[in-house]
């Protein structure tokens, strides 16, 4: 395909220039220019994506796997192509350990039911951490409730780091998974995910990492790592919505169970018994979302292009000057100040609910998130509601972070 | 006052503003003058589940009319709370039942009711025309 060979390598980093690869971004919101700031929800995508998605269904459409035909073979091979280039993304030992799924969500939830019914028995034990985002709680508590298995939780500290050596006292004997975020959605805390995988192999526990809000802003090397599973969304990382990764280990896949069943994950179908197809398909049963993987190839080609280390210095930049400029407003409390994290800025201002700051910056045109984030218990544990969320990425700008300070400074004289 | 005249004083009050700053601040200065309900009346029962900003609503029937307590921890939904107070606390059930709040669109106010804001008045809305309808049944 011309469209995904043509995407150069950049020299050297210029915003303005990437910005103009985001059509978006171009956008008025009530006649003020778009500030996009919600980039933890999802992240908006470049044109190379939109172009890409477009053609397949305009020229390519067909389904994978199963026709003789030359549309079908083709984008067949197109498909299995976005799964060698995701394996090789993540340095993942093997293509068929890389899992298409419709998301994180639907990621961790397969895990947990497919590793539940598996390996979890009654009085086992299940680790997370309080920071997790529902989606890493929920589907345990689930299948901790199914089996009878119990959920441990890892506590955090008031920057908002994990208590390692908590985690280290919450590891035994009945521990079956350690399940935990590589980046905090709410805080924008990276956790330290090889030293958390370390000490759960120490007892031979396996450990899946949420990697929804670290695939955007970390190189992923999931053999590096050590990790059993490695979950994330395309659409976070520029990539398409309702696709999404289930890295796991060849080892694991192999004994798990399938979580749904159908069309394309099986062997043979008979009344009396039913075989299942080798890895990776025996978890991609019904048509998968072809043109979405192909659709976040090209979003990992166009990452590449800009180049991992100039996207994490640039949003390093980011993080130091946002977070100097927010400290300087009296009155706005920042949460989440771990040593290593990511260009997330979450706050409240004075005494003034999250939802109306919120608000009232939607109508300067700059978009946040406001509320838990998902991440209720994490609230709690800082006895607030929730926080005004400010998720940068590489595609934003110093120029945009001053609009954000003046514009708080001013809500601040509205709300007195 | 029927809540058509009500409805078109409020409309009158907004006529000043033309924009939206304005119109939050005059939201933010009603909502900061509208009294808390009591603390014993912050209850689980009364809260308006599955919002972002956490809200409390009851009504009560007396005298054939309905009237109603609302709170909210946000200021600009507790100045549009006051709007809806003084548009209907103290009317008949029988007018509030299908009571049309055009008012809502005439001060610019529609996106703070989608179903989507999450923000307690689209439901809001729903519970005073339900509690309604229940004291007119009964």
């Amino acid at each position: 395909m011309e469209e995904i060979k043509n995407i150069q390598k950049i020299p050297t980093f210029d915003v303005m220039k990437i910005r103009n690869d985001f059509p978006i971004l171009g956008q008025k919101i009530y006649e003020k220019p778009l500030v996009y700031f919600d980039n933890g929800a999802t992240t908006q995508k470049p044109q190379v994506v939109i172009d890409i998605i477009n053609k397949l269904h305009s020229e390519y459409n067909s389904n994978v796997h199963r026709g003789i035909h030359f549309l079908s073979d083709q984008m067949t091979n197109m498909y299995e192509g976005a799964r060698k280039k995701i394996q090789n993304y993540l340095n993942a030992q093997h293509d068929h350990e890389i899992i298409f799924t419709a998301g994180v969500t639907a990621s961790i939830n397969a895990v947990a039911y497919s590793f539940g019914e598996a390996f979890i028995k009654e009085n086992d034990e299940i680790i997370v951490s309080e920071m997790e985002h529902h989606s890493n709680i929920v589907p345990w508590q689930i299948m901790a409730k199914r089996k009878g298995a119990k959920l441990r939780v890892i506590p955090i500290n008031d920057n908002g780091e994990l208590l390692l050596d908590e985690y280290k006292k919450l590891i035994n004997s009945k521990t079956k998974i350690v399940a935990v975020m590589h980046v905090s959605n709410s805080l924008g805390t990276v956790n330290p995910v090889k030293e958390i995988v370390a000490i759960a192999h120490e007892k031979n526990v396996p450990v899946l990492i949420d990697g929804a809000q670290a695939i955007q802003h970390e190189s992923i090397d999931v053999q590096d790592i050590d990790c059993d599973f490695y979950a994330f969304s395309g659409h976070k990382v520029y990539g398409p919505t309702g696709i999404g990764v289930l890295y796991g280990k060849e080892r694991w896949l192999k004994e798990m169970p399938p979580y749904q069943s159908g069309g394309d994950m099986i062997d043979q179908v008979k009344f009396k018994q039913t075989t299942y197809a080798d890895l990776p398909f025996k978890f991609e049963a019904g048509t998968p979302n072809y043109i979405g993987a192909i659709g976040l190839g090209v979003a990992f080609d166009y990452l590449e292009s800009i180049g991992l280390e100039n996207i994490r210095n640039y949003e390093k930049k980011l993080l130091d000057y946002g977070a100097k400029k927010l400290m300087e407003i009296n009155g706005l409390k920042l949460y989440g100040t771990a040593k290593n994290k990511i260009c997330i800025f979450s706050f409240l201002l004075n005494n003034i609910h999250s939802y109306d700051v919120g608000m009232a910056l939607d109508r300067m045109g700059i978009a946040v998130r406001t509320g838990h984030h998902c991440t209720q218990p994490l609230w709690d544990y800082f006895k607030a509601e929730g926080s005004v969320r400010a998720s940068l990425v590489f595609y934003n700008t110093t120029e945009e972070i001053d609009f954000l300070c003046e514009t708080l400074k001013k809500l601040q004289k509205m709300f007195a | 006052m029927t809540i058509q005249e009500i409805q078109e004083e409020v409309i009158g009050e907004f006529k000043i503003f033309d924009n939206w700053i304005d119109r939050y601040n005059y939201l933010i200065k009603l909502g900061k003058n509208l009294p808390s309900i009591d603390l014993k009346d912050k209850i689980e029962d009364n809260l308006i589940k599955g919002c972002q900003v956490k809200t409390w609503f009851f009504s009560i029937f007396k005298d054939g009319k309905v009237f109603y307590n609302i709170d909210s921890e946000s200021m600009i939904i507790k100045g549009i709370i006051t709007l809806l107070i003084k548009i209907l606390s103290g009317q008949k059930p029988e007018d509030i039942k299908n009571v049309d709040l055009y008012f809502i669109d005439k001060i610019g106010l529609r996106e703070h009711f989608s179903p989507t804001r999450a923000n307690s008045l689209f439901k809001m809305v729903s519970l005073i025309k339900e509690s309604a309808n229940s004291f007119f049944r009964n």
